[in-house]
């Protein structure tokens, strides 16, 4: 079997067995699940650009927060319909990516770590800023009457969860077939060796903007999905946390691994949801957790898998 | 005809003189030899060529056009191909994609790229281990790597910066007949410290000492010249 051919086995098993599990979860876990697909869909956004590409970001909130508001500002107040406030979302997140992209690619390591934090500070901050019309803080309701796409309901848990599915599958086959086509490959190039890229004949800032921009534009268009779905829109989706998670999911899941960030969010996720069932003192057993992982399985998870048993994984 | 030139090409590093006021012809199908003792200016002087430093002052000319404002990755779109003096390659990814990587600036479709990167791994000997991680090679076959990654992408001019260094007694025979075998095809550019080299596989030679061209001439002239063997041996009276 060729490692394409497996991959796609691999890949279209896990959309089916996600697909089949709604029929069997729980309502708790079926609500948990659809939630992790689309923050997993976030984390593919996010190891675009950090595990395939090599750039650290440290305010990937701006562009989850973007598509956030893109879409629930679009229908506060320009009363859109779900579908063109989704395009809105996506078109912000794509706007700022280029922009952020532009200026913050003129630095490189940890330069580049702060100037797109102190991006998304300054995102965060407009956003509390003009309080009166994003309400701070406190964020605003999307009411259920304005979920309703082609007149499915998304505020249904099983509509939501298929919408929170069809989302994860259209960002993780993109992913998977961007890192195939050339242009993934001179991505790989550029995180592996930038100056031996360059000498081969690849404008390095070229595609390292198009790196922000596909990266910023899959973490919009999750971050729109998710204030759609869950009816909610709030400043804490642009705060340093919501930077920092997406890191923290790809290093677990496995940085430069298509799986990985999937891997990465449902575990973080469980981990914590299951140690708060045992002790207040939850998130002392993560972090216990999270450093034996970083310890063992250096890769993250897929990562490991791939290095010992599946030198295929892509 | 003409390929590359160089006027006045000069660099300073802090005061230093590197490169100094170099006029350069390469003519078009030419194997040229660019030798010099250690620090005489030949790696700034390519990297100049070939965009990776920018020269203080002067030109660089190549196929007519000036391209002394181009980024690197522009001259290279126009048929230059450069490898590294230390080893630089893609070393966690398998060796046929390291050439691959090479091959699909210039060609598209899988089965074409696929093509080359089998003949430039054949032309090198590097056909059997074209699905190792790159980095597991001995460094000799990395060298070799870096030339396939060179001869891939068909280059007008292909700049070799220490191509045998590291290599063994038998690579380096193979070096020299690959490129005997290139002549007329490619121009070339060598540095090379190896004078038996120089002298099996260059029609002529430059020889470059404090950053300017000290004498210029066939392989046999440059070893008879008295300048030469003073600025390697240095000179009777100093």
């Amino acid at each position: 079997m060729t490692a394409v051919r497996k991959s796609l086995l691999l890949h279209g098993g896990l959309l089916i067995v996600l697909f089949g599990l709604q029929f069997v979860l729980p309502a708790y876990h079926h609500g948990n699940l659809a939630r992790i697909m689309v923050l997993a869909s976030y984390a593919i956004g996010y190891n675009v650009l950090f595990g395939y590409t090599g750039l650290l970001s440290l305010g990937h909130a701006m562009f989850f927060a973007a598509g956030m508001y893109g879409m629930g500002l679009g229908i506060r107040f320009l009363e859109m319909s779900p579908a063109l406030a989704l395009l809105a979302g996506l078109a912000a997140g794509l706007i700022l990516a280029l922009v952020v992209g532009y200026l913050a690619l003129r630095t490189v390591g940890v330069a580049f770590m702060i100037v797109t934090l102190m991006f998304a500070q300054a995102l965060f901050l407009t956003i509390l800023y003009f309080g009166k019309w994003t309400r701070g803080d406190e964020g605003f309701v999307i009411q259920q009457p304005e979920r309703v796409l082609w007149g499915i309901d998304l505020s249904d848990p099983v509509n939501r969860y298929f919408a929170a599915l069809l989302l994860f599958a259209v960002c993780l086959l993109v992913s998977l077939w961007l890192i195939q086509r050339p242009v993934g490959r001179v991505l790989i190039a550029i995180r592996e060796n930038q100056e031996r890229a360059r000498m081969l004949g690849y404008d390095i800032f070229a595609h390292k903007l198009a790196a922000v921009m596909i990266s910023g534009g899959i973490s919009a268009l999750a971050g729109a999905v998710y204030g759609l779905l869950f009816g909610y829109v709030g400043a804490t989706f642009a705060s340093v946390q919501y930077s920092i998670f997406p890191l923290l999911w790809v290093l677990l899941g496995g940085a430069g691994t298509v799986l990985g960030p999937f891997v990465g969010t449902l575990f973080m996720f469980y981990l914590i949801d299951l140690s708060s069932a045992l002790t207040t003192a939850h998130m002392l057993i993560a972090g216990v957790v999270l450093v034996a992982v970083t310890l063992f399985a250096q890769q993250g998870i897929v990562g490991e898998l791939r290095r010992r048993f599946w030198r295929w994984l892509p | 005809m003409t390929l590359l030139s160089t006027r006045g090409l000069s660099r300073q590093f802090a005061g230093l003189h590197a490169v100094q006021d170099v006029d350069f012809d390469l003519p078009a199908g030419q194997i040229r030899a660019l030798i010099g003792p250690n620090g005489a200016g030949k790696t700034t002087f390519v990297s100049m060529l070939c965009g990776r430093i920018a020269p203080s002052a002067g030109e660089v000319i190549f196929d007519g056009q000036n391209v002394t404002g181009l980024p690197a990755h522009k001259r290279i779109s126009l048929g230059m191909a450069y490898t590294f003096q230390v080893t630089s390659i893609f070393a966690n990814l398998d060796v046929a994609e390291n050439v691959a990587l090479a091959a699909r600036r210039h060609l598209r479709g899988a089965a074409r790229v696929r093509g080359a990167v089998d003949r430039a791994l054949e032309q090198v000997g590097l056909a059997d281990r074209r699905d190792q991680p790159a980095g597991d090679l001995a460094y000799g076959h990395q060298r070799l790597l870096e030339i396939a990654m060179g001869l891939v992408q068909a280059p007008r001019l292909l700049i070799l910066d220490e191509p045998t260094q590291g290599l063994s007694e038998g690579e380096i025979e193979d070096f020299v007949d690959l490129i005997k075998g290139l002549s007329g095809e490619t121009t070339i550019l060598l540095i090379e410290h190896n004078m038996r080299v120089v002298m099996a596989s260059a029609d002529h030679v430059s020889v470059l000492n404090f950053g300017e061209i000290l004498a210029e001439g066939t392989p046999d002239e440059i070893r008879a010249n008295p300048q030469v063997q003073a600025a390697y041996l240095g000179s009777p009276d100093a």
